[in-house]
């Protein structure tokens, strides 16, 4: 959790200011950020995968003295910065299979390693369908063995660039193509799918984190103290993706904003599977302000408030809040 | 170079595509008009001048605010700041003491000795400015900064006007007046005191004046008939505050006194007695609370310092020291009705303090001078009247009377003059789309409440004329200064750099602001959302 400085009319709030000193500015505020993910890619309007890509790698990139290696695992990211011939990264960058990019990352390291190049860093990315389900074994298998890479999921809560199915990180009630909002329990099931933030705590690696692209600093500074330690890490982004969850591009924001406010997209840092700080909850908002905005939660509020899903989804919001102390 | 399979794009960076084409919408930067700006009466850039002071700027500020106003010192002080009223922040937790950063920025002008300035070359046109009034010397400042000579005359034997004779000490310390009329006095005008103008068509005939600007003001009391047996002393409140400045000994009033009236100058007024040492200063006011012209906070403070307000009440009848007062009700158009019902009051004197007539008898002979309803000179939108090169401002003419006012008044003659010097019209420029709460993203302020300023003890405020209310010091100015939200102002967040997921704007370094790159902006809106203070707006692209 960042240090917010209470100063100015928006304090750290914003991404920069004139009237804060340089150490106190974001990555994303300063010209010679690197701009890693770069102009050109076919991202959707409002994509807040390409927003929090550029946010990590540029971090990334400066935590690492420029000296980046990134793996990509398939996904929208690789697809929208990457049609062949063309390519946005500014950044050593390898693209993996949909399921082994936490392997290739491996390697990365390992080669890196015996060519006795330890002063470069490696990333890997991928979106949640990549992490939570098909590279889920790749993954645990990094975490367990603590090879020395960063992992970033970019959660945006579906496969989207295949055409909005279900993933392993779909919200409950959430209607996606292969969770239709019809029949009696319309949308995504509640009670299935994987936390997977907390399945990397429970590998005791060293640094595990959540964040959010409607929280700049936060992100910036739990990128910049993963990239200082040695081992496994995992950082677990909240992307918004207007296409998939049928929202205005320019909400992207907001909305996770609002995930953070409700509860439902809690922010915290773990060390060896514990716990160690949460950013509390600025002004707590119902997640009914989350949901109406979303085309893929339309069938809560049409034709009939659905107030018992509602309550299921406040409740899960209620309980994070609880359990994480997010209000202190 | 021989290409695989269907590719026909050679191999390099996705700069090559330009995905402005996608774009329906496009951001641009705009600067819409600050409430604080849009509701000033003396057309200040407040925006602006508070921009320069969160910087520390603190010279750049005054410099800013003397563009507009020459008086930062007294208006900081004694403006009813509408400003504040229309403060978006109000809207968030409390609006910017803007009238506490002015009279700091009054105070450190004066301490380090700033200078307005330097006037423009000189122009070789003379101006006679009548009234050494806020509107007098408020037009004479900027005319002489325009490169004009102005003569102000002056029939009282001090400058200032209602500023020293209508607003007590206690909210207008008289070091900080003098000081502010000496330093536009210091700019080259000429100040010719008991001097009373009674022909204006000399000035232009025989003294060759290119322009004459009559400001004298309203200090006439309005009088009312109340049938007295044996009446005990009445005055009116403009002569007794006046005789304060000027006379040597202070005006007796008796233990018990009452003013008659609901405006600000009864408060000021009542509390004047109250100094003065009555031991009763009672208000007797026909309508009630919510009807009273005066501001909230004067009979606020005035009853904090033991005024007595009788709402609700006429006087009948005065028999030596007693009052006979009628109850009045209020009827649903805001008129206060008579209800039979009738009660005693004990005083030694009655003050009226019903409002004020302007003198127009030098005025009404001159051709084409029109008075207007109310006893006040008719003029147009440049404040000129039926008489070529002759304007007339402040109270004598049809408009809210406050010292903001005037000092507004002063401004926009001034360019007024100065156009018609050169055969020209003055026509304002055409101002910026209002800057609403609506465009303000409020989640990037910050929670900073208002700062206090300090208050001087009651016990002090009752038996003396110093100031009540202290001036902030450089941290807390400071403080309140960066609590403005900068509405519809670019203040350099980076919110639209950071938060555009395609890298298209650019940075253009500090005070220089940022600009769209439209050959790869896609249109989603992110920035005009994300951008606090609503300086982004989105438009239709037209193809």
């Amino acid at each position: 959790m960042t240090q917010r400085i209470k100063f100015y009319q928006t304090g750290t709030l914003t991404v920069g200011n004139r009237l804060l000193d340089e150490d106190n500015r974001t990555v994303q505020g300063t010209v010679d950020r690197s701009n890693s993910l770069t102009s050109g890619h076919r991202a959707c309007q409002g994509c807040g995968e390409a927003l929090g890509a550029r946010y990590v790698v540029d971090a990334a990139m400066r935590a690492a003295g420029d000296r980046l290696f990134a793996v990509n695992a398939t996904g929208c990211l690789e697809v929208f910065s990457t049609p062949y011939p063309e390519s946005s990264w500014q950044v050593p960058w390898l693209h993996s299979l949909f399921g082994n990019a936490p392997a290739v990352a491996t390697g990365v390291r390992a080669a890196l390693r015996a060519k006795g190049r330890t002063d470069i860093k490696v990333l890997a990315q991928g979106g949640d369908g990549g992490t939570a389900d098909i590279g889920f074994g790749c993954l645990s298998g990094m975490f367990e063995r603590n090879d020395d890479v960063l992992y970033v999921c970019y959660d945006n809560e579906a496969y989207m660039n295949t055409g909005v199915q279900r993933s392993g990180s779909t919200p409950p009630a959430a209607r996606t193509s292969t969770t239709p909002a019809a029949g009696a329990a319309p949308g995504n099931v509640f009670g299935q799918g994987k936390n997977v933030p907390r399945i990397a705590m429970a590998h005791g690696i060293p640094y595990v984190a959540t964040a959010s692209v409607a929280d700049l600093q936060d992100l910036e500074a739990k990128v910049t103290k993963a990239m200082n330690i040695d081992g496994a890490r995992y950082i677990h982004v909240h992307v918004p993706c207007p296409l998939g969850w049928g929202s205005a591009p320019c909400d992207t924001i907001k909305l996770a904003r609002l995930a953070i406010e409700t509860g439902l997209f809690p922010l915290y840092e773990a060390e060896y599977g514990d716990v160690t700080d949460v950013t509390p909850i600025r002004r707590r908002m119902p997640v009914e302000d989350y949901l109406r905005p979303q085309k893929r939660f339309a069938h809560l509020f049409r034709p009939d408030l659905d107030a018992e899903v509602l309550a299921q989804i406040q409740k899960i919001a209620d309980d994070n809040i609880e359990k994480l102390k997010l209000l202190d | 170079m021989q290409k695989p399979f269907a590719i026909t794009l050679d191999i390099g960076t996705s700069l090559a595509n330009h995905t402005g084409s996608w774009r329906t919408e496009r951001p641009e930067y705009v600067d819409r008009l600050p409430p604080c700006n849009h509701a000033c009466p003396a057309g200040e850039n407040i925006q602006a001048w508070l921009y320069l002071a969160e910087e520390g700027d603190y010279e750049g500020a005054w410099r800013k605010l003397m563009e507009d106003n020459p008086m930062p010192g007294v208006m900081g002080r004694v403006c009813y700041h509408p400003c504040e009223s229309a403060c978006n922040r109000g809207q968030l937790d409390e609006a910017v003491g803007i009238h506490a950063i002015e009279r700091f920025l009054g105070r450190t002008a004066w301490e380090q000795g700033w200078k307005p300035d330097p006037p423009a070359g000189p122009s070789g046109k003379t101006v006679l400015v009548v009234g050494a009034g806020p509107s007098g010397l408020s037009a004479a400042y900027h005319l002489t900064r325009m490169g004009h000579a102005v003569t102000i005359r002056e029939a009282g034997p001090m400058a200032g006007g209602m500023m020293r004779f209508g607003i007590p000490k206690y909210r207008l310390p008289r070091d900080v007046l003098d000081y502010e009329i000496q330093r536009i006095l210091d700019m080259g005008v000429t100040l010719e005191l008991d001097t009373k103008v009674e022909n204006i068509e000399a000035a232009f005939e025989t003294e060759n004046f290119d322009a004459v600007f009559v400001a004298v003001g309203a200090h006439l009391a309005k009088r009312i008939d109340i049938p007295a047996h044996a009446a005990g002393r009445i005055l009116d409140a403009v002569s007794v505050l006046k005789d304060l400045e000027t006379g040597v000994e202070p005006p007796q009033l008796g233990r018990r006194v009452i003013i008659y009236g609901g405006g600000n100058t009864a408060m000021d007024m009542a509390r004047t007695a109250k100094r003065l040492g009555a031991e009763e200063a009672m208000i007797v006011y026909r309508r009630s609370r919510n009807e009273m012209p005066a501001h909230d906070f004067e009979a606020t403070e005035a009853e904090d310092e033991g005024v007595l307000i009788h709402w609700l009440r006429t006087i009948k009848e005065i028999d030596e020291s007693t009052f006979t007062v009628e109850k009045m009700e209020v009827d649903e158009n805001g008129r206060p009705q008579p209800t039979g019902e009738f009660e005693t009051l004990e005083a030694d004197t009655l003050v009226l303090a019903l409002g004020q007539n302007v003198d127009t008898t030098f005025m009404e002979t001159i051709p084409g001078v029109k008075i207007a309803k109310d006893g006040v000179i008719d003029v147009d939108e440049t404040l000129m009247t039926g008489y070529p090169g002759l304007f007339a401002g402040g109270d004598m003419v049809p408009a809210e009377r406050t010292v903001t006012v005037a000092v507004g008044h002063g401004k926009k003659v001034a360019r007024s003059i100065d156009a018609y010097m050169k055969g020209e019209r003055y026509a304002p420029p055409e101002k910026h789309g209002l800057a609403t709460f609506e465009a303000i993203n409020d989640w990037y302020y910050t929670d900073a409440d208002k700062t206090v300023q300090p208050a001087l003890d009651l016990i002090r405020r009752q038996t003396t004329f110093d100031e009540i209310l202290g001036g902030l010091d450089e941290t807390t100015a400071l403080f309140e200064a960066r609590r403005c939200l900068s509405c519809g102002n670019c203040f350099e967040c980076d919110n639209c750099y950071g938060v555009c997921p395609d890298n298209a704007v650019i940075k253009l370094g500090a005070g220089k602001r940022f600009k769209f790159n439209y050959d790869f902006c896609k249109g989603c809106g992110l920035c005009a959302a994300e951008c606090p203070c609503g300086a982004i707006e989105m438009t239709p692209e037209t193809i």
